[in-house]
């Protein structure tokens, strides 16, 4: 079932990029459930919505856009809404989630705005919004190679500053860990990641790929480690069987990944039945 | 009390005092602190002890006075990983987090390795050492929010305990563990400065448990009201009682022995 992704090259592209999207959105997703932070994971994704509605609307009317990946523009509009939810968190300490709705409104509100204008819905924005076996470029299978690579560097340098400020925040400041940075730094991370995830997953469904596979995970993991080895593996099998069966199913793929991880959580729960998560 | 002369102070407070806004939270404390004592201190909810406390962690700037630690000035001290601090809110963390006792304690070291730097093989004899002096070996690999509150806040220890340092400050350290885990928690504290030889500095409101583990009492409500060793607060500790927390305790200690002074300012958990 698996060969057909390795006999034509926009399948392997897809196969490749779903592993590594299957890598990086459960990684950086533990990070986000352990600091209650899941939503974010949706917010960002609206705001890509209207990253990449304004990148196909500025096609339209200028050549320069249309021959640009709608993903470049999309990770602009994501890293920016990333800030803006550090800033608003900051500016209402005792409402920090209120920066959530703040920019997930934003997001879909500037995104239909954008999409009407450019006279509605194509096919190429419901690939957006549920993912595709069959869209993904080898301009894309690059653009997430190199974040990959990007991704993995700065887990390495930072996971334990990460893990310090995710447990225990003013400690880690107290011992002289820049809190400011390195926050700034993952959300960006995150918001990259979804940006990228969003060829593969879809705008609507990539907060899935960062929380269901950690909420499996937690189930099963003794200890932070262990967090990511479970995480990562759930994120993978669902990546790679979402994929394949949603090519031969003819579905979009965003939704079969979803239903995979649901498998997993449901297995997971009745496994795990008695253990306090 | 009698001093060794050759051993310098741990810590130097002259002349300290914190405000917010016009309210004065600690007002001219002159404390000294002798390498190698457990000092107990001591004060009901709202004396000034946090402030005190988090002056000399430089996370406060006071007004007046000058903090020095280990014969430096505040400033100028940059030598942080000699200072453990195990804070009140260590038993509020999340507690549903998925991390091993071996990892939360290896946290001990992030500050200490600095960025950019892994843990080496050393580090880690260390983390396991610092696991076993607090009694907690048999926990290793057990996920933190799975340990009762006692042996959760052992763990908190053993995180400031692992880079080694030479004063221990803990704040009310023993919040939301139960009794008999209290004594025993002491017991352990009492080791480690026999011991190891660490400077130990217990902030708490309960003076009853304590009184029998620290070597030395300095009792503060805005001032200092009293500083000397433990038995000599023993003495003393009825009128310290009334001066610190007020008349109604005084009639009720004429009527009571001593063990249950910690049921009277114990009411109002901070």
């Amino acid at each position: 079932m698996i060969q057909v992704f390795f006999q034509y090259d926009f399948l392997t592209y897809s196969l490749y990029t779903g592993l590594m999207i299957g890598f990086m959105a459960p990684f950086l997703g533990v990070f986000l459930v352990v600091r209650r932070l899941s939503l974010i994971s949706d917010a960002l994704s609206h705001i890509t919505l209207s990253g990449i509605a304004f990148s196909l609307l500025l096609g339209r009317y200028y050549p320069f856009f249309a021959g640009l990946n709608p993903l470049y523009m999309g990770m602009a509009f994501s890293v920016g809404g990333a800030l803006f939810i550090e800033r608003l968190r900051n500016v209402y300490r005792y409402y920090k989630e209120l920066a959530i709705p703040v920019i997930m409104s934003a997001g879909i509100g500037a995104g239909v705005v954008f999409i009407s204008l450019a006279d509605g819905f194509n096919n190429d924005l419901f690939n957006y919004l549920f993912g595709s076996v069959i869209a993904i470029r080898q301009s894309d299978f690059q653009l997430i190679g190199i974040l990959t690579i990007v991704v993995s560097i700065m887990i390495i340098l930072f996971y334990k500053e990460w893990f310090f400020l995710s447990f225990d925040e003013d400690q880690a400041v107290v011992s002289g860990i820049p809190k400011r940075v390195l926050h700034t730094l993952f959300i960006v991370m995150v918001a990259l990641v979804i940006a990228a995830s969003m060829r593969v997953v879809g705008i609507l469904l990539v907060s899935s790929l960062m929380t269901l596979p950690v909420a499996a995970a937690i189930r099963w993991a003794r200890g932070f480690r262990q967090m990511f080895v479970y995480a990562v593996i759930f994120g993978e099998i669902s990546v790679v069987t979402g994929l394949v069966s949603a090519f031969h199913l003819d579905v979009a793929p965003g939704g079969m990944i979803v239903m995979v991880n649901i498998l997993i959580l449901l297995i997971s729960l009745a496994l795990t039945k008695g253990k306090q998560g | 009390m009698e001093r060794k002369k050759e051993r310098p102070y741990v810590l130097e407070i002259e002349n300290l005092s914190y405000s917010y806004g016009r309210r004065n939270a600690i007002e001219n404390i002159n404390l000294k602190i002798d390498e190698g004592s457990f000092l107990g201190l001591v004060g009901p909810n709202g004396s000034g002890k946090s402030t005190l406390i988090k002056s000399i962690l430089g996370l406060l700037t006071p007004q007046k006075g000058s903090v020095k630690i280990f014969g430096k000035p505040l400033n100028k001290f940059r030598d942080w990983s000699r200072i453990g601090f195990v804070s009140q809110k260590a038993n509020s963390f999340n507690s549903g987090f998925p991390a091993t006792v071996y990892e939360v304690v290896s946290m001990g070291l992030y500050g200490k390795i600095g960025m950019f730097r892994f843990l080496t093989k050393k580090h880690k004899e260390k983390i396991i050492e610092a696991i076993e002096q607090v009694g907690m070996e048999d926990y290793i690999n057990q996920n933190i929010g799975q340990l009762s509150g006692g042996q959760q806040q052992r763990v908190f220890i053993a995180r400031a305990l692992v880079s080694e340092p030479s004063l221990l400050i803990l704040d009310e350290p023993t919040v939301g563990v139960d009794a008999r885990s209290v004594n025993n928690f002491y017991t352990m504290l009492k080791q480690l400065n026999e011991e190891k030889g660490i400077t130990l500095i217990l902030v708490t409101h309960d003076i009853g448990a304590m009184s029998e583990y620290v070597t030395d009492v300095a009792c503060i409500n805005k001032f200092l009201h009293f500083h000397g060793g433990a038995q000599e607060f023993e003495f003393q500790q009825e009128e310290m009682m009334s001066a610190l927390y007020g008349h109604d305790v005084q009639v009720l200690t004429h009527n009571h022995d001593h063990h249950h002074h910690h049921e009277y300012d114990g009411g109002a958990p901070q």
